[in-house]
């Protein structure tokens, strides 16, 4: 076009960013790029490659180095090098290190940017306005961690080497998030990009070796699922950090399972974008393009299922649909394209395949009469309508530029479809009312929410999901814990690699013993605890019972024999203890304190009774007895102080407005406890999670239960509402078995055998549930780091961000 | 101003839809903020948008020491905006490019009518008391109907600024529909003086109250407000105008003004229309720049793209 044509027509134009220094960078490696370890490229002998598409046309950019199983070991090898030295490295000197980093992206920005939209497909926008100026960002925040570490976290320790393993839609922002606080904290990593996405993480590194980081502390490691497999497997790994989808994170839960790894996973998301009748229906669509169209709709946290009140609905679709014929999908070089190409054939062909599905399903779909380049892997701008949260594309991620919209006559239905996901990652939230705004965003389960605003990301706060997203913050101080580990504990590393068992678990119930349960002289009245559940003493459904003995095999009592059914029937209690008038949650800490409180005061009237109990049952000495007793009511009065103390902070993002980071209860939780202490361990576990509002499921210590049947009297004397705390005795394993499996349960906390933990972590990734669980080894529950540090309040929290901007 | 076909003729206050606005300031910065990073137009693109920019600009003279001959040479410069060589090496004799209009205080219509003359370059008058507008009505509307009567065929009104702090809508909106059959033939422009309100909901909700009195043009700022034409008060202002089209069917246009002095704002103003608005609003008949000093980068800007060599100011013939 010429000058006048142009001039009549006012089109856009071509507005190329130069990609020379991203050629010749490719170039001097000759296209061929080996594993970045030790600081150095390495070329294996004989490696396979594999080669580095531009999504945006098809050209070859590089090949790179398929890793096997010996450059696995090589890097790891590096990393645990590394890691003794970086491990004692100050903090603040660690800290100059990430300065240093920080700098040096800052210095290359536009390389990183360019090489970045070129890999990915992403608009050079965004690579250059947001992913490379948050990566910067990280290691600038997390600079200032290693800074503090020595005196903000001084009851904990680095975790040691890390795998991690990153997706193709944020290659270096994910990069970021990962390493800056893994190394912070004095790990040292093995990185493994994502298969379609490899270059940046090679530039990045050798950017990093340019500051001047020592070598092996960053590695990055190119290569199959299968490298990544062999990476999360390597017994030199300690922790593995994951982003990616629920599929391949459920494989990982499963694949590390009982190994004592640390586990991190960022998973799928389907986030509800919730507009209200009063919110600024235009600014709530430019939103929309942020949440859905940013990036081609590859991220994970995408605003995906659009939610619209109805009276305003047609209206707001209406302007969307415009607002749809405005974005420009292109090259993604030109500065002035809204959206790139997708990341590779197969995904183009995925998100396609959904939206025929949504065709199926009576949906309607609407893309705008747009140009798209006729070359390279654009989709259009797509928005379903027509659709219900019974179809499959409202269910379903898309990860595509994809977006399904319903309405809603009410705030109270807006939540209930927005939590009717088995995602949890982000929403947002678009009204007026600040009332309304925040009461929703309180109650939406997910990790990171957005009042009028959308897709905010900072160092300073977490990211995590709820439910299916996964487990794990990344960012914010919450997510250092992530890579640390309490000073007194030891990487759990059980002798064996454990195999599934199918039996495990497996029970037949108890029959009678030999020893009389009933002596006119001792025992002058039958006694026969039952199961607590919903506030109520409740037979065992299975109307079996077993014996309980004293070391010496002497008859002590009888408890119920629980099973499925029980606990089928406990975990219903402990929901209904959530949906209760108020709900446990959503009682004021200062209750919760006070019932805690009551407790304690009810326990200490029984000190005695408790005491001889302990020492009848368990043998210990009565001195024994009263540190045991003496040490549960200082628990619970620790919890009672926790109660109202550890509702969260103010995150300094860098929002203008608001970011408030909520220690949430993490829902309803199973504990498993152990044999030892068998009263103080129930009342160190218990009491954390219902301080923090969670309702718990309790299986006592199967040896010795009786302390937990007394317990239920204390309970019911101490206003503490039915449902919040449930017991059921009978064999830990069994009962477990069932808990761990329940889809409705949202962590457990096992303390039993090395087998049990495998199992619990392996079954948990049914529902992606939250674990705990000590690998079989023993704490000293007396102790006040093992009994009740910090870590018991991290179990029993998970942080939600919500993010306000202000202004009028 | 070149006919466009239908003038808005205004509509009943409509109090409920003014009173519902809302606006969310955070999200309208967000949305301005990643305009210009999102769009932008390079080589010939920018230099056919840079001559749009001309096109649309009410090169403007609203100072106390204005004379007959420094509004003479403004006339001059508006109808000759570029030098010929300039206009022959881009080739565009064709466009006979002049800017969009004149503006300038009432006492100086009748000499830049008479400097115009020969051309359709029309003049602008402010009015009704500018830029605070707190004079009696009787003497704003006389104004007006003098700066019509000496030739002006745009009068540029304030708003009295008050009414809209005050949310006294039916005051504003009576106050401009007097200003509007005091202006007959001439369209209206109406200043909202935003700098001066307090939030950008009362700019949105003056911009409706502004159209339903029947403004042909709203406009952010006389100029002499501390804040002058941002992009927030651009976007809400355009958002306003979208809804009001959609509403009842007729057309506003739309005018910055104050501070918009390079040539890369202009860019950025001119994608603001084309994304909220359409291509229809980056014609004069519905956009306008109010500015003074823009002039001199635009020309600079050509010059460099014809040449590859950047410019000298003094090489730039002043206006």
């Amino acid at each position: 076009m010429n000058l006048l044509e142009v001039f009549n027509s006012m089109a856009y134009g071509p507005a190329p960013e130069s990609d020379s220094a991203a050629q010749a960078w490719l170039d001097e490696h000759n296209r061929k790029l080996g594993l970045f370890i030790n600081n150095k490229w390495v070329h294996p002998d004989g490696a396979d490659y594999y080669t580095s598409h531009n999504p945006a046309n098809g050209q070859v950019l590089a090949e790179t180095v398929q890793a096997t199983a010996k450059e696995v070991d090589m890097a790891v090898a590096a990393a645990q090098k590394a890691a003794k030295s970086w491990a004692k490295t100050a903090g603040p000197v660690r800290a100059r290190h990430l300065y240093a980093i920080a700098r040096n992206i800052q210095k290359h920005h536009r390389l990183l940017a360019v090489l970045e939209s070129m890999d990915n497909g992403k608009p050079i926008r965004e690579s250059r306005d947001i992913d490379v100026p948050l990566l910067a960002r990280h290691f600038y925040y997390h600079a200032g961690w290693a800074q503090l570490m020595d005196t903000e976290l001084a009851d904990y320790q680095p975790v040691g080497v890390v795998g991690q393993i990153i997706p193709w839609n944020f290659p270096l922002l994910m990069l970021a998030w990962k390493i800056a606080p893994a190394i912070a904290m004095g790990n040292t990593v093995v990185l493994k990009p994502a298969s379609y996405t490899r270059l940046s993480a090679l530039l990045f590194a050798q950017i990093v070796a340019e500051a001047g980081l020592p070598p092996g502390v960053v590695n990055v490691l190119t290569g199959s699922s299968k490298a990544g497999s062999l990476l999360v497997d390597h017994p030199g790994i300690d922790k593995v950090a994951f982003t990616g989808s629920t599929d391949v994170g459920r494989i990982l839960r499963r694949q590390t399972a009982g190994s004592g790894k640390k586990l991190s996973l960022e998973l799928g998301g389907k986030s509800p974008f919730v507009v209200f009748e009063d919110a600024d229906l235009d600014s709530a669509v430019e939103g929309v393009v942020d949440a859905i169209w940013f990036n081609q709709g590859q991220v994970c946290c995408a605003g995906s299922r659009l939610l619209v009140q109805e009276n305003v609905f047609a209206t707001f679709i209406d302007k969307l649909k415009r607002r749809m014929g405005q974005l420009r999908v292109g090259d993604p070089l030109d500065k002035a394209v809204d959206m790139g190409a997708i990341v590779d054939q197969s995904q183009w062909k995925t998100v396609d395949e959904w939206v025929q599905t949504g065709v199926r399903e009576g949906g309607c779909v609407f893309q705008p009469q747009i140009d798209l380049p006729k070359n390279g892997l654009f989709y259009p701008p797509t928005l379903i309508t027509n659709v219900q949260p019974s179809s499959e594309v409202v269910r379903e991620e898309i990860f595509g530029p994809v977006l399904v919209a319903m309405s809603f006559r009410s705030p109270a239905e807006a939540l209930e479809l927005a939590n009717n996901t088995r995602y949890g990652l982000a929403a947002s939230v678009w009204s007026e009312n600040i009332n309304l705004a925040l009461d929703i965003a309180s109650k939406i389960k997910a990790g990171s929410v957005w009042v009028n605003c959308t897709n905010q990301f900072d160092a300073a706060a977490g990211f995590g999901g709820y439910r299916e997203s996964g487990y794990g913050r990344e960012g914010g101080k919450e997510g250092l814990f992530e890579y640390l580990r309490p000073v007194w504990q030891k990487r759990p590393q059980p002798a064996e690699p454990i195999e599934k068992r199918k039996a495990w678990g497996a029970h037949i119930p108890t029959r009678p013993s030999d020893l009389p349960t009933f002596s006119a002289k001792s025992r002058p009245i039958d006694r026969s605890p039952k199961m607590y559940i919903g506030g109520k003493q409740v037979r065992p459904d299975g109307a079996y019972s077993r014996a309980i003995l004293d070391p010496k095999g002497n008859w002590v009592g009888q408890v119920g024999d629980g099973n499925r059914k029980d606990i089928r029937d406990a975990v219903e209690a402990a929901h209904a203890a959530h949906l209760a008038k108020p709900g446990w949650s959503m009682r004021h800490g200062h209750n919760r304190a006070q019932i805690l409180y009551f407790l304690a005061e009810n326990l200490d009237a029984r000190h005695e009774e408790f005491c001889q109990r302990l020492v009848a049952m368990t043998g210990c000495s009565l001195k024994q007895a009263q540190v045991e007793v003496d040490a549960c009511l200082d628990r619970l009065f620790t919890y009672a102080a926790w109660a109202d103390k550890f509702g969260g902070s103010l995150q300094e993002t860098t929002l203008s407005g608001v970011t408030v980071s909520v220690n949430e209860p993490v829902g309803v939780i199973g504990i498993a406890c152990p044999d030892t202490h068998p009263l103080l361990a129930l009342v160190s576990l218990a009491a954390p999670a219902i301080a923090r509002g969670n309702t718990v499921v309790l299986i006592p210590s199967e040896r010795f239960p009786l302390c937990a049947t007394d317990f239920y009297q204390v309970l019911d004397t101490s206003d503490v509402p039915g449902g919040v705390l449930n017991i059921v005795t009978g064999q830990r394993d069994h009962l477990t078995q069932t808990l761990i499996q329940h889809e409705d349960v949202d962590s457990v906390w096992y303390f039993g055998s090395a087998e049990g933990s495998f199992q619990v972590e392996h079954e948990s990734a049914c529902n992606m549930k939250r674990t705990w669980v000590n690998y079989g080894q023993a704490r000293d529950w007396l102790d006040p780091q093992q009994g009740c540090g910090h870590e018991f309040l991290h179990e029993a929290t998970q942080v939600k961000n919500i993010w306000v901007p202000t202004g009028e | 101003m070149s006919s466009s076909p239908e003038r808005n003729p205004g509509t009943p206050l409509d109090l409920a839809w003014v009173t519902s606005a809302r606006v969310n300031r955070s999200a309208v910065i967000r949305r301005t903020a990643t305009l210009p990073g999102r769009r932008t137009v390079k080589k010939t693109w920018q230099a056919a948008w840079f001559l749009k920019a001309i096109s649309c600009m009410d090169l403007t003279t609203l100072a106390g020491d204005d004379t007959p001959g420094r509004v003479q040479r403004l006339c001059a410069k508006a109808r000759q905006p570029l030098r010929p060589d300039m206009v022959e090496k881009l080739g565009i004799g064709s466009l006979h490019l002049t800017v969009g209009a004149v503006c300038v205080y009432p006492n100086m219509v009748s000499e830049a009518v008479s400097a115009l003359k020969g051309t359709h370059i029309p003049v602008a008058s402010v009015a009704t008391g500018f830029p605070a507008g707190l004079t009696p009505l009787k003497q704003r509307l006389a104004e007006v109907e003098q700066a019509v009567a000496d030739g002006a065929q745009e009068i540029d009104i304030v708003v009295a600024r008050h009414q809209v702090l005050t949310g006294n809508w039916q005051a504003l909106y009576d106050e401009i529909r007097q200003f509007r059959a005091a202006c007959g033939d001439a369209h209206m422009k109406t200043i909202l003086a935003t700098g001066d309100l307090a939030t950008l909901k009362q700019v949105y909700q003056a911009s409706l109250v502004a159209m339903m009195a029947g403004s042909d043009f709203i406009k952010t700022s006389t100029g002499k407000e501390s804040v002058n034409a941002t992009l927030e008060f651009g976007l809400v202002m355009a958002r306003a105008i979208r809804a009001y089209l959609e509403q009842t069917g007729h057309i506003v246009g739309f005018k910055p003004a104050g501070g918009i002095s390079k040539a890369k704002q202009a860019l950025v103003w001119l994608a603001l229309m084309k994304e909220e608005l359409g291509d229809a609003w980056l014609q004069p008949q519905l956009f306008r720049f109010g500015a003074s000093s823009l002039l001199t980068d635009l020309e600079r800007q050509l010059y460099h793209y014809m040449t590859g060599r950047y410019a000298a100011k003094h090489h730039m013939p002043m206006g």
